[in-house]
């Protein structure tokens, strides 16, 4: 792994410290992945008991982001970083924050997949859209990890990019399930349930995109937070 | 409330978002260094600087020690003309004239740029003489102007309230962080333009060196401010701009809030962040 942007502190506990909290991220980021994995398969297949992991696995992810909290804010008390090691530790605050709100998301489709467990297959919403989508969103966010771990900002554009099929894969199973429910208002609590899931899948491909975002301003010094993904990709190229 | 009510209860954003970070406005240019090269005896100490210094704001120079950031500042007041062995080309303008010029009275120049150093350095005598000192030596006796005077430096120095009652005890009685507070309004008595200080508060405890710093955000009001120190959060706290010096070259110069954030070069970035290139 590359730490050259971390490395080569005169104080090589400096060095220690800052490895040490990049690492927890990337422990926290793989958990929160872990979890979306696993609660897709829950959702899917109906297994609560691995639904119920998800859920106790949330622990583990806010117990992580207290952590680093605590260590960012003992390093800029006791260090008063500059430049970069400012900039990373800023932006760390950020993308920990950004990974917590993912394994909520993660919970959130648990504890659907918990509900809609005892739903007969034939009234379910067909899986294979909703599946997909949560393909999409993963490889978002594991790029965007990836990008954290190799402190690079190449191919970010590209996934900020993808939250476009997102939004539109999300409007396409929002009108689908808007249908089923005028269909037949028995569905609508049980379809309100779908879309639940649904919009934390859509969530996640946002926050992959936040985190994308706070990596341009840990590289580039550069905020580009609230910018369309033309002036995103201007920004990138200055 | 209606669409009128709130276009008119709307914020002024433009206020608040200008904070130390957003500086654009136009500064007037109160020094300039053009094309400075120094050399002691063979030695080149400093490499064609170039650099403006804004008016009633505060530069800082950082870098690490030999760099060539003192003897710059001392460049400013004809500090080095003292050193047998220096010799300066190039120019640095204050106010527009060369400093350097053969018609410079260099006792006036002095005038005009007051300096502190590291080490406090009053005189052996009552702390009211330390700060009348300037006046006295330009001719000023009478005692009214010279009450006064004293009276505003001292304030102006933050030191009055401490003072004001013991004004003809000796100055070397006085504690470190007084002593330096003391040695600014005696740099201020004379109401020069600029004043320069050399690591002002590296051999003070932490609260005088934030009386020291609080000191200079209430000085730059009414003079140009270079600094040098050692202290890099100091030069963050006090500064409106920062220079980098290293092996006697300017690497760069930015607002302060920009070079500790997001410095563009990366030697700056390296002794910022306490790297080895």
């Amino acid at each position: 792994m590359d730490n050259s942007k971390i490395g080569h502190h005169i104080s090589e506990q400096f060095n220690k410290e800052l490895e040490d909290i990049r690492n927890k991220v990337l422990t926290m980021g793989g958990l929160v992945e872990q979890q979306i994995d696993l609660a897709i398969k829950a959702y899917t297949t109906g297994d609560m008991e691995m639904a119920e992991l998800v859920i106790k696995q949330d622990n583990q992810v806010d117990a992580l982001e207290m952590a680093i909290d605590l260590e960012c804010t003992q390093i800029l008390a006791l260090r008063q970083p500059t430049a970069f090691d400012l900039r990373l530790l800023i932006t760390v605050i950020k993308v920990i924050h950004e990974i917590e709100r993912v394994g909520d998301k993660a919970e959130r489709v648990a504890e659907m997949a918990i509900k809609l467990a005892g739903v007969p297959s034939q009234n379910k919403f067909p899986h294979y859209e909703l599946e997909h989508m949560a393909e999409l969103v993963k490889g978002m966010l594991h790029d965007a990890l990836d990008a954290f771990a190799r402190m690079t900002i190449e191919g970010v554009s590209a996934i900020t990019e993808l939250d476009e099929n997102v939004d539109r894969e999300y409007d396409n199973i929002l009108r689908q399930l808007i249908t089923r429910m005028m269909e037949d208002p028995r569905n609508i609590t049980r379809t309100l349930d779908v879309l639940w899931t649904v919009r934390a899948l859509e969530r996640i491909g946002d926050h992959a995109c936040y985190i994308c975002e706070h990596l341009i301003y840990m590289i580039k010094g550069e905020d580009v937070r609230h910018l369309s993904q033309s002036e995103l990709e201007s920004k990138l190229k200055e | 409330m209606t669409a009128q009510q709130a276009r008119t209860h709307a914020i002024d954003m433009s206020s608040v978002l200008r904070g130390k970070g957003n500086q654009d406005e136009q500064n007037e240019t109160c020094i300039k260094v053009e094309n400075l090269n120094l050399f002691y005896g063979e030695k080149q100490a400093l490499h064609d600087i170039n650099m403006e210094m804004p008016k009633h704001k505060v530069t800082a120079y950082i870098g690490p020690s030999g760099c060539g950031k003192s003897t710059l500042l001392r460049c400013i007041n004809r500090m080095n003309d003292l050193v047998d062995s220096a010799r300066i080309d190039g120019r640095i303008l204050l106010e527009d004239e060369d400093i350097y010029d053969k018609a410079v009275n260099v006792a006036a120049l002095r005038r005009r740029v007051g300096m502190v150093f590291q080490k406090p350095n009053p005189f052996p005598k009552s702390i009211f003489e330390n700060v009348a000192y300037g006046l006295r030596i330009q001719g000023v006796n009478d005692k009214r102007i010279l009450d006064e005077t004293v009276e505003n430096a001292l304030r102006g120095a933050a030191l009055w309230d401490e003072m004001k009652d013991r004004l003809n005890d000796n100055a070397l009685g006085i504690s470190g962080g007084q002593q330096q507070r003391l040695v600014i309004a005696r740099a201020i008595a004379i109401e020069p333009e600029v004043l320069l200080l050399d690591e002002p508060a590296s051999a003070l405890d932490p609260l005088s060196t934030l009386k020291i710093e609080e000191l200079i955000n209430e000085l730059k009001e009414k003079y140009t401010i270079v600094i040098v120190t050692h202290n890099m959060q100091q030069a963050a706290r006090v500064s409106d701009y920062t220079a980098f010096m290293y092996m006697g070259e300017l690497i760069e110069i930015g607002t302060t809030s920009e070079l500790f954030t997001n410095p563009k070069k990366k030697q700056t970035e390296d002794y910022i962040t306490g790297r080895y290139g």
